[in-house]
């Protein structure tokens, strides 16, 4: 069950939750890097569906998924390696992040019967906000998150609303702009934090996501939410190795480590 | 909830990042505020007539009429407002409104260039600062607006990825959008984009539907029987349409990018291809939109940057729907033909955007009557483009194409010299 695996994911707290695009540097070697960080200290893992115009992805991401492109891949190869990976014995919920075209166009019904046969646990769409997602919600079905975002621009009656319904955990935008990596955490992140708390249903966890790049960030982010995204890190640093997958090992096990026994 | 209904039918809606959603919030409330302020709307009536120079004609094409027969033409003439296009009504509402939000910096994007100095044009008129996003193969093919950008004293930033044309740009702009919306305003120059954009890009350009219904009673005595424009995004269509809307006499007719042919795949038609075009997602509307049976954006075409995208406006989806406007499509060649044809017969050079209406109506004034009317928007004007035409028109003195073969639909195929696909 979907849900259930998401919230069992959040035992430990922080969660260490990565990013990769499936295709990217390669199909295969996106498929060992995904095993790798699932068996090396994630506790979900954010797995990328390419799409052409990723409007709220900065430079790192937009160049590997347009690589993931140009290597041939789509949503019917993004489902065919989650099933890889689940036959590698990756066990952590696997949260598919793609755009709203290609889902649409695959079809809503279709989407869920996939991704669900594939083995995910939920989807991130960044371009869907909650005043249009109700068709693909409906499709999905109760235990089929779609996770919901906030950003800082978000008011406290949006946020409201928004935390309301949500389920499986919520997405915090921790900067006000797109996706990459950034020298410091944003200063506002405590306050924002804080703010969703006083709205968010008891026991719904918050993840960080967007500008963390480093273990010492993520430390310095997972002392105040429950769960830390690393997206166009994780992609720059295995774009530049030589074994994607021995890199992506590493940088779970860093992050793993610098994140032990901080929670908030 | 949205103050104004943010769909036309099933088509429109707001499909952006959660970063963006409090500002279109905002930006809805204050325009809604702006639509029902006397004073905001003098001060931009004042700037249409005073500086942008509004109305503009109605010209009667009596030279163009009598060479193709049947109906009478007359042409709109959005090329004789300021900055030489319909583009700067809809950027002095914008710019006027985003100072009015306290907004200093204006975001924009374009394709032709047209919007892009519009837009430049309205911030250098308020003091505002200017960033206009632009492909690389379009700053190619409209050198000209490039450079009149920056005289204007707007930014022009180069965009390099994906097929560096208008929809890489519009990526682009958001990006920044997303970055800096607490200071900036986003000028979207058409009518699509998430909502409010759409019904406030309408709202700016129905200036010229209004305008020619007026005049065209004046001059003729009664509503055209026909009007036609041209259909990228779809605002001067969309301004044109709505003074005629309540005229079910009135046939409405849009004409999009046929490129090199529906076939081939190498065009901007989101309504004549049903392969290619679906329903979708792009840019915060959901529309009809070029793309790939695996859901990615489609690689576009046309002779003209300014057709060159690959969704339509969500109120043109609707028009259609409801069978009050009828969509069509003409060529490169046959764009190129009506160019050369307008320009020789009546001394006006068209954009190569209203280039494709005029073609169509070389097309469709034959087989109407003589007692009958077409109008045309003539949207923009062609000084931009010549660098574009110049080596597709073999010898521009002798090119006088004839009306037969123009409207039996023929005319040279392929070899317009744009680029090729970037993607492989």
């Amino acid at each position: 069950m979907p849900l259930a695996e998401i919230k069992l994911a959040f035992q430990r707290k922080p969660a260490f939750m990565p990013y990769l695009p499936v295709g990217y540097p390669t199909l295969a070697d996106s498929i060992d890097a995904l095993e790798a960080l699932g068996k090396n200290g994630a506790d979900l893992i954010e797995v990328g569906i390419p799409f052409s115009d990723p409007l709220a992805d900065g430079p790192v991401i937009q160049q590997a998924t347009h690589t993931a492109l140009e290597n041939g891949v789509t949503l019917g190869s993004v489902f065919d390696a989650l099933r890889e990976l689940r036959r590698r014995g990756v066990a952590i919920p696997l949260i598919l992040m793609g755009y709203y075209n290609p889902i649409f166009r695959r079809g809503l019904e279709a989407f869920r019967r996939d991704a669900l046969a594939a083995g995910a646990d939920g989807v991130i769409v960044p371009d869907l906000p909650p005043e249009e997602s109700g068709e693909l919600e409906q499709a999905l079905g109760g235990d089929f998150p779609c996770i919901r975002m906030l950003a800082p621009t978000t008011s406290a009656d949006r946020a409201q609303k928004i935390c309301a319904s949500a389920k499986g955990f919520l997405y915090l935008v921790s900067v006000t702009g797109v996706t990459g990596a950034r020298d410091k955490v944003s200063a506002g992140l405590p306050e924002f934090i804080a703010r969703v708390r006083g709205a968010v249903p008891q026991g719904l966890p918050l993840c960080v996501g967007f500008g963390i790049a480093s273990p010492a960030q993520a430390a310095e982010v997972g002392r105040i939410a429950d769960g830390v995204i690393v997206g166009s890190a994780c992609v720059r640093a295995l774009g530049e190795a030589q074994q994607p997958k021995l890199a992506a090992a590493n940088l779970a096990r860093a992050f793993r480590a610098a994140l032990k026994g901080i929670g908030p | 909830m949205t103050i104004l209904p943010s769909k036309f039918g099933s088509y429109g809606g707001r499909y952006v990042p959660e970063t963006l959603m409090p500002a279109l919030e905002q930006l809805e409330a204050e325009f809604t505020r702006a639509r029902d302020d006397r004073a905001f709307q003098q001060k931009l009536n004042g700037l249409l007539v005073d500086y942008a120079g509004r109305p503009t004609p109605i010209t009667y094409a009596s030279r163009l009429s009598e060479r193709l027969g049947g109906a009478r033409i007359y042409l709109k003439r959005e090329d004789l407002a300021h900055t030489g296009a319909h583009k700067i009504n809809n950027a002095l509402g914008q710019a006027l409104l985003a100072q009015r939000m306290g907004k200093r910096r204006i975001i924009a994007e374009t394709g032709a260039g047209q919007h892009g100095v519009a837009s430049a044009t309205a911030c250098a008129l308020l003091g505002l600062e200017c960033a206009v996003y632009m492909g690389e193969v379009d700053m190619a093919r409209q050198a000209p607006n490039v450079f009149r950008m920056r005289l204007l004293g707007a930014e022009v930033r180069p965009v390099s990825s994906g097929s560096r044309t208008l929809k890489d740009a519009i990526n682009e702009a958001i990006r920044d959008w997303v970055t800096n919306v607490e200071t900036t305003h986003y000028l979207l120059g058409s009518a699509l984009g998430p909502h409010p954009y759409p019904t406030m890009v309408r709202e700016f350009q129905k200036v010229i539907g209004r305008e020619a219904r007026t005049q065209m009673l004046a001059k003729t005595g009664r509503t055209p029987d026909a009007a036609v424009a041209c259909v990228g995004g779809g605002s001067n269509a969309i301004g044109l349409f709505s003074g005629f809307l309540d005229d079910p006499d009135v046939a409405l007719i849009g004409v999009e990018a046929g490129g090199e042919g529906i076939a081939g795949g190498k065009h901007a038609s989101r309504f004549s291809d049903p392969e290619r075009s679906r329903l979708g997602v792009l840019h915060g509307t959901h529309t009809f939109v070029l793309q790939t049976p695996d859901g990615q954006i489609a690689e576009t075409h046309s002779v003209s940057a300014g057709l060159d995208y690959a969704a339509v406006g969500p109120e043109h989806a609707h028009l259609r729907d409801l069978g009050r406007a009828e969509y069509t499509v003409a060529t490169d060649a046959e764009a190129l033909a009506a160019f050369s044809l307008l320009s020789t017969l009546e001394g006006i050079i068209p954009a190569l955007e209203s280039a494709h209406a005029v073609a169509e109506a070389v097309r469709r004034a034959p087989k109407m009557k003589p007692d009958q009317i077409l109008l045309i928007c003539l949207s923009g004007r062609g000084d931009k483009d010549l660098d574009t035409v110049t080596p597709l028109l073999a010898s521009p003195p002798s090119l006088k194409p004839s009306p037969v073969s123009l409207a039996n639909g023929e005319g040279k195929s392929g070899g317009t010299g744009r680029r090729k696909s970037e993607r492989k």
